[in-house]
């Protein structure tokens, strides 16, 4: 108990930072355990169908794998914002308060879902009254954030703009997903799932705008080139990634029956969000040659990996978002495809380039001594990933064959399995190699965080 | 950009939206049930929703499934999917709701 009181005493935001890292990248781990008992149950559709029915591993592996883009990302924003602002953190206590939530918020959710009690909304299936905690916990973020950074804009640099962005839209795009409470929303389908997608899509926006930013302020550090996020380049991408966070949903509800208008609009903005990155890690690369190469090895090979992601999701969202062939694609695997990309391929590279830098600065040493055993780990993930995403299109092709020929769904199921067979399979290596990648990170954050000095250890 | 944002969210909710029939009671109930017990982790209604278990937006009037057929699952679970043991009138509201959707879902109909 001391030892605990000690080591609040001693927090400061890259601690908190630190602490809620951990929590996302544990979050991500246990999260990819219960993704692989739903591929296998893909493959063996007994196999724990009454005790953890597929009804309670999806919303877990979901809910897990979400926690832990908020939460690393947070993490970041706690680490960097000090030296982004040049300014002190506003309260280190509202920091603790606001992990201690979400570490509440977390086992919560997880007992929920073990206990089978849901709200039944796609990626929120926790109770309701539950978001109220979130929410409450994102205000103090909020009110961190805000309090910590200078009141004027005008100089800022596109990164603060990232993160404020997503920080609002989070709140905003959070409590639109519950409208369903009221009965004027939740009595009309087509109004209910519409404003649904709205708000899920959206959100999903809000955290791209803090991961990205956090990958801004990253490279900027890297390269030492400030001028970088202050270039109007950067700053078109930012307004056209806010209105693609705005108005870009819609692609997601080419088969709802609402106004064509939304439906118009949407594939009109829909999908150059993911440009934007790809634009200004290209920026990066080519001023990254003159910078420090050896220093910052791993993260900048992240960062290129998650490059690379970006250029086949694109590819991917530009062909499911012609109205003519999502008629085909909706309700395949090839719309999983593009949401596990875009999860684990974009954003996961992303926070694990920011996390990689952060290990660079505590432990130089063990990020040296192990250069290797991480290069291989990340090649690994980014093979079995990519072998992942590939069978799930080619699940999703497959699927929509059988479909227009009518086949009956077990029959389609049945076609079906030898690529869940490789998803399965290649999930499985997905979560070996973060395994591989996390467990000296997670040694390594806790030797920060309690302050231990042992050499031996590391 | 805000008031563009807040003034598309508005239409969105009010004309953009107003394309479907009110649910009945009954019908509430059944989607209170699809929810309670998070059907849409396998099943899809308008393209939302998990893939371990078929599409149910047209599962009524589809001439190869049907009232029938979803009444049964509903009913006894399948290969996939878990016995709920609901009672005759949950799987009644359960059905209403579907019935429901069905007879909103213009799109598939026009489309397919």
């Amino acid at each position: 108990m001391q030892a605990l009181i000690k080591m609040i005493n001693s927090m400061d935001h890259k601690k908190i930072g630190s602490l809620f890292i951990v929590l996302g990248l544990i979050s991500l781990l246990i999260g990819l355990f219960f993704g692989s008992i739903g591929g296998l149950q893909y493959i063996l559709p007994p196999f724990l169908k009454e005790q953890l029915a597929f009804q309670k591993t999806r919303p877990l592996h979901v809910y897990l794998v979400i926690n832990f883009i908020f939460s690393t990302a947070a993490g970041c924003i706690y680490y960097f914002l000090p030296s982004a602002t040049g300014r002190k953190l506003y309260s280190v206590k509202i920091g603790i308060i606001q992990f201690s939530l979400q570490l509440f918020i977390l086992l919560i959710i997880v007992s929920f879902f073990f206990a089978g009690k849901f709200s039944g909304r796609e990626y929120l299936e926790f109770p309701p009254w539950i978001s109220l905690i979130i929410l409450s916990s994102w205000i103090l973020f909020m009110i961190n954030f805000f309090k910590s950074i200078p009141l004027s804009f005008n100089h800022s640099p596109v990164y603060m703009w990232s993160w404020s962005t997503g920080l609002i839209f989070y709140f905003i795009t959070m409590t639109e997903a519950h409208l369903w409470l009221l009965p004027y929303f939740n009595n009309n389908i087509v109004r209910d799932l519409t404003v649904q997608w709205k708000a899920l899509g959206s959100m999903v926006g809000a955290w791209n705008m803090l991961v990205y930013g956090t990958s801004m302020f990253v490279m900027e550090s890297i390269s030492g080139d400030k001028t970088i996020n202050k270039s109007k380049t950067a700053f078109f991408f930012y307004f056209l990634g806010l209105t693609n966070l705005m108005f870009n949903w819609g692609h997601h509800t080419y088969i709802v029956p609402s106004s064509h208008i939304v439906k118009d609009v949407s594939f009109i903005i829909s999908m150059t969000e993911l440009l934007i990155l790809g634009k200004i890690i290209y920026n990066f690369r080519k001023s990254y040659i003159e910078a420090k190469l050896k220093y910052h090895h791993l993260p900048f090979r992240l960062l290129s990996f998650a490059d690379g992601w970006i250029f086949l999701n694109l590819v991917l969202a530009i062909i499911i978002s012609v109205p003519a062939i999502n008629l085909y694609t909706h309700g395949t695997h090839i719309t999983v495809a593009h949401a596990m990309g875009a999860t684990i391929g974009i954003n996961t590279m992303l926070l694990l380039g920011s996390v990689f830098f952060i290990l660079d600065e505590m432990n130089e040493v063990m990020m040296e001594r192990l250069k290797k055993y991480f290069s291989f780990a990340i090649v690994l993930l980014n093979i079995s990933l990519l072998i992942f995403w590939v069978s799930l299109i080619g699940s999703g092709i497959a699927k929509s064959i059988d479909m227009q020929q009518k086949d009956l769904f077990a029959v389609i199921m049945d076609h079906l399995k030898p690529y869940f067979s490789v998803f399965t399979g290649a999930g499985i290596f997905v979560m070996t190699a973060l395994f591989m990648i996390l467990i000296p990170i997670f040694k390594t954050f806790f030797l920060y965080i309690s302050g231990i000095k042992n050499k031996r250890l590391i | 950009m805000f008031i563009s944002y807040i003034s598309y969210t508005a239409w969105v909710y009010t004309d953009g939206t107003d394309t479907a029939s009110v649910m009945s009671l009954q019908e509430q109930a059944g989607k209170s049930i699809y929810q309670k017990n998070n059907c849409t982790s396998c099943h899809q209604l308008f393209g939302m929703g998990g893939f371990l278990g078929p599409e149910l937006t047209t599962v009524i009037s589809d001439k190869n499934r049907g009232p029938v057929y979803a009444r049964t699952f509903l009913q006894y679970g399948g290969a996939r999917m878990p016995n709920f043991h609901f009672s005759k009138e949950e799987v009644d509201d359960v059905i209403a709701f579907l019935e429901y959707v069905d007879h909103n879902a213009s799109t598939y109909k026009n489309d397919k």
